[in-house]
């Protein structure tokens, strides 16, 4: 009982217990016949916004403001460009990812560069940048649909021993931010820096070179994110990112991540990645219209954080 | 104020605030009559500011009791101190700086109000500062914002003088010089002689002690939250105020023995406006004067020169202790150790992750040392008491291998015995070499650093060493045209 207690004041519970309840929920209307199919198609589709997520969740973590919109352009310019460079060669998987990578680093040091040198806030900073970036990937796609490279197509849509590879991509990246956050400097650093600024300068930390880096590693995971849903989906769309605009701030929130910044937490946005997938697809099953599908998502995710915001601190 | 025997407008009668452990007010009686200008001179925490929300209604002493007019009031707030005429400036600007100057007018006249407001609070406003800043050139329908400082703080002076209604009996002023210049100050001056005169009161504070001498008609001067002396003010001199304000021979039992460090190196030194601060390896140099006058922004300074915004240095040169918590010291969601730790993170870590086992071991020998009153260190910081959380913030830089540590007015709510604690750590400490920046309110801890540097509108006005460093020669450079 103690225990149970104990477990239920961890904030990542509630985007767990949310998204078990609406797993089951499906899988009783089914009978149980797609149990398999729907864990799998979950993992898989809940892998981008997890990876996307765990991005946005280090730039929240830094504090109230903090925050980047730019994610989905940078998805889709990531995307279009590695799937140019690839032109369907196997051979050009890795200079792919590494154009894919650059991409990234080249978003996040924009971001920073107008959020400093032109003290924007970075809701604005960042939009703006999304929109030059969206620019960029219409020019260079021009309406073109490149395939990905084959391996890369059969390798991200493919299960090893059951898991969804990107799932397993997903879940190594996860490791390594869980371990940045709870074990090193910089995941104490960024903790300090969402606090208090004041105070974290004052600490002697290196404010802004902790801010700059959490931005670049924001894009570089939404970069990675596209690279993989590029190739997941048999090329680059110019809407790919759009909904991961809204999925990569509901994930951290749901997830139990602090919105006034300092406390971040990785396992929750795996149960809120999951439960936005499930949602949508037990509404499916229940064979509701669109326009029902729509506000039934918002009333049960506005429930969730309802529940979660009420747990005592 | 036609009656035979006059009655005090507002008269407060053995008040008593306290915050926590602090007295801010120890039993003041304080009657204020009509026609008169009465001066309160103190130093920090004096109680000066408490007193004047007393009688401004915005604070309720937690014993004594008002009375207004002759009668006594039970219920006393700031309704009823402005219905009976008690206005007041305060140090801290409080207009809307977003709003027009007849809208500032309209909001503390709340009666302006009904269809046309905005030519009577016109009206008002304007006749008000024609009055006390004749040729002002201030145009009422700009926004505060736009506004100079100066000419912020005249709209003030302005409005607290202004009448729509309920006439001002009694105005508070409190530090209403500090951003005029000599020829403003003088008008606002002229205009509180003639108010008085015309049967106003005033409640007048102020650090340039001639503005007191020559403007008020009575001075009281309070210490340690009570008024230690009260008399007219041609029975004054400049002199005379200043030492009834200091206390005599306090704390020199603690003074530490002179030790010759003119060998030493220089580790910190800022050239500013004034004189050059410079700090040597081993020294205790204390930043004095009145709170606010630039020792905040000089640690700041001094902080922001040895650190980088960009990369962590593998040595820190400085530390630096808090002493607004809230502001630049705690980390909140933290637990005591992660708070303690984070200053000297940098010698815990092999390759960026940290050494959980070092830090551990770093953070239960300090708090052994300096006594962290705590079950467990993975408590919150927050669940300790402010004086421990203080010490927590100490630790966080005191354990780092700093040459020099920066020390911002670090002993508010810290009781008696732990300062004492730390006072040996920072005997002991700046024997070994490290040189210690100390900005300090109070006078007893002043005058245990080894030269003393007096602050005054932001610049650094006077240097005293060894013998020197009394209560009495900071006072006197503190207080602006005591030495004139």
């Amino acid at each position: 009982m103690r225990m149970l207690g104990r477990i239920s004041r961890k904030p990542w519970m509630w985007s767990w217990t949310a998204a078990f309840v609406v797993w089951f929920a499906t899988i009783m209307v089914t009978g149980g016949a797609s149990t398999f199919d729907l864990s799998q198609a979950a993992l898989t589709f809940a892998a981008f916004s997890i990876i996307v997520g765990i991005g946005q969740m280090f730039v929240i973590t830094l504090g109230p403001g903090n925050i980047d919109l730019s994610v989905p352009s940078t998805m889709t310019l990531a995307g279009t460009l590695a799937l140019k460079l690839m032109e369907v060669d196997n051979a050009m998987i890795v200079p792919g990812l590494v154009i894919a990578m650059i991409t990234g680093v080249g978003v996040g040091v924009v971001n920073y560069a107008l959020i400093k040198a032109l003290r924007i806030p970075p809701i604005i900073a960042t939009l703006s940048v999304s929109f030059i970036v969206q620019s960029a990937a219409i020019w260079t796609n021009r309406g073109l649909r490149i395939k990905p490279p084959s391996f890369l197509a059969d390798f991200t849509t493919a299960n090893t021993l059951g898991v969804p590879n990107v799932a397993i991509i997903a879940l190594v990246i996860s490791v390594f931010a869980w371990f940045l956050l709870e074990k090193t400097i910089y995941g104490r650093w960024i903790s300090a820096v969402g606090q208090s600024m004041p105070a974290a300068k004052m600490a002697g930390i290196p404010v802004d070179g902790t801010r700059f880096v959490t931005y670049i590693f924001c894009a570089v995971l939404a970069s990675l994110a596209g690279y993989l849903l590029a190739c997941f989906s048999g090329g680059a769309a110019l809407n790919m990112g759009s909904e991961y605009l809204l999925m990569s701030i509901a994930v951290v929130v749901l997830g139990g991540t602090a919105v006034a910044g300092g406390d971040s937490n990785v396992p929750g946005i795996w149960g809120a990645s999951l439960f936005m997938f499930l949602v949508v697809s037990m509404l499916n099953t229940y064979g509701l219209g669109a326009g029902i599908r729509l506000i039934m998502t918002g009333l049960i995710i506005i429930s969730v954080i309802m529940l979660a915001g009420g747990r005592a601190r | 104020m036609t009656g035979d025997t006059l009655t005090a407008i507002v008269e407060v009668a053995d008040a008593k605030v306290s915050f926590g452990a602090v007295k801010a007010l120890d039993g003041v009686t304080l009657a204020i009559m009509p026609g008169e200008c009465v001066g309160v001179v103190g130093h920090n925490g004096a109680g000066k500011s408490t007193i004047v929300s007393v009688i401004n209604g915005g604070l309720t002493p937690h014993q004594g009791n008002i009375s207004s007019d002759g009668e006594r009031l039970a219920r006393y707030g700031i309704g009823v101190a402005r219905a009976r005429g008690v206005r007041c400036v305060f140090q801290e600007l409080s207009l809307c700086p977003n709003l027009t100057v007849i809208e500032n007018t309209r909001i503390l006249h709340r009666h302006l109000g009904g269809f046309g407001w905005r030519k009577r609070a016109r009206k008002v406003i304007e006749r008000s500062l024609d009055l006390v800043f004749p040729g002002h050139g201030i145009e009422s329908d700009r926004s505060v914002g736009e506004l100079s400082i100066a000419e912020r703080q005249m709209v003030e002076i302005a409005m607290a003088f202004s009448d729509a209604g309920v006439a001002p009996r009694l105005v508070i002023l409190d530090e209403p010089t500090s951003s005029l210049d000599a020829g403003l100050a003088e008008q606002m001056l002229g205009y509180v002689r003639r108010f008085v005169d015309a049967g106003g009161s005033v409640i007048f504070i102020s650090h340039i002690l001639n503005e007191i001498l020559t403007t008020a008609s009575r001075i009281v001067v309070m210490k340690d939250g009570r008024i230690v002396a009260d008399r007219r003010s041609i029975d004054w001199t400049e002199h005379s105020l200043v030492e009834s304000m200091g206390s005599v021979a306090k704390g020199e039992a603690n003074r530490r023995a002179v030790r010759d460090l003119a060998g030493a190196p220089v580790v910190v030194e800022q050239i500013g406006p004034g004189l050059p601060f410079r700090a040597k390896r081993g020294e205790v140099v204390g930043l004095a004067g009145l709170a606010g006058h630039g020792q905040t922004r000089m640690l700041m300074k001094l902080h922001a020169a040895e650190t980088s915004d960009w990369l962590a240095r593998r040595e820190a040169t400085v530390a630096f202790v808090a002493g607004d918590r809230r502001l630049n010291g705690v980390f909140e969601l933290w637990s005591i150790l992660k708070n303690f730790s984070i200053g000297s993170l940098g010698d815990l870590t092999n390759r960026g992750v940290v050494d959980v086992a070092a830090e551990m071991e770093r953070a239960t020998d300090w708090k052994r040392r300096i006594d962290i009153r705590t079950q467990d260190l993975a408590n919150r910081i927050l669940s300790l008491s402010g004086g421990n959380q203080q010490k927590v913030l100490f630790a966080r830089a005191l354990s780092t291998r700093a040459p020099v540590v920066l020390m911002d007015d670090p002993m508010r709510g810290v009781d008696v015995g732990t300062k004492q604690e730390v006072y040996e750590i920072i005997r002991q400490q700046a024997a070994s070499g490290r040189t210690f920046v100390w900005y300090s309110t109070e006078m007893e801890e002043v005058c245990l650093c080894d030269r003393v540097y007096v602050f005054r509108d932001g610049a650094i006005v006077a240097e005293l060493e060894g013998d020197a460093v009394t209560e009495g020669n900071i006072l006197a450079v503190s207080f602006r045209g005591a030495a004139a």
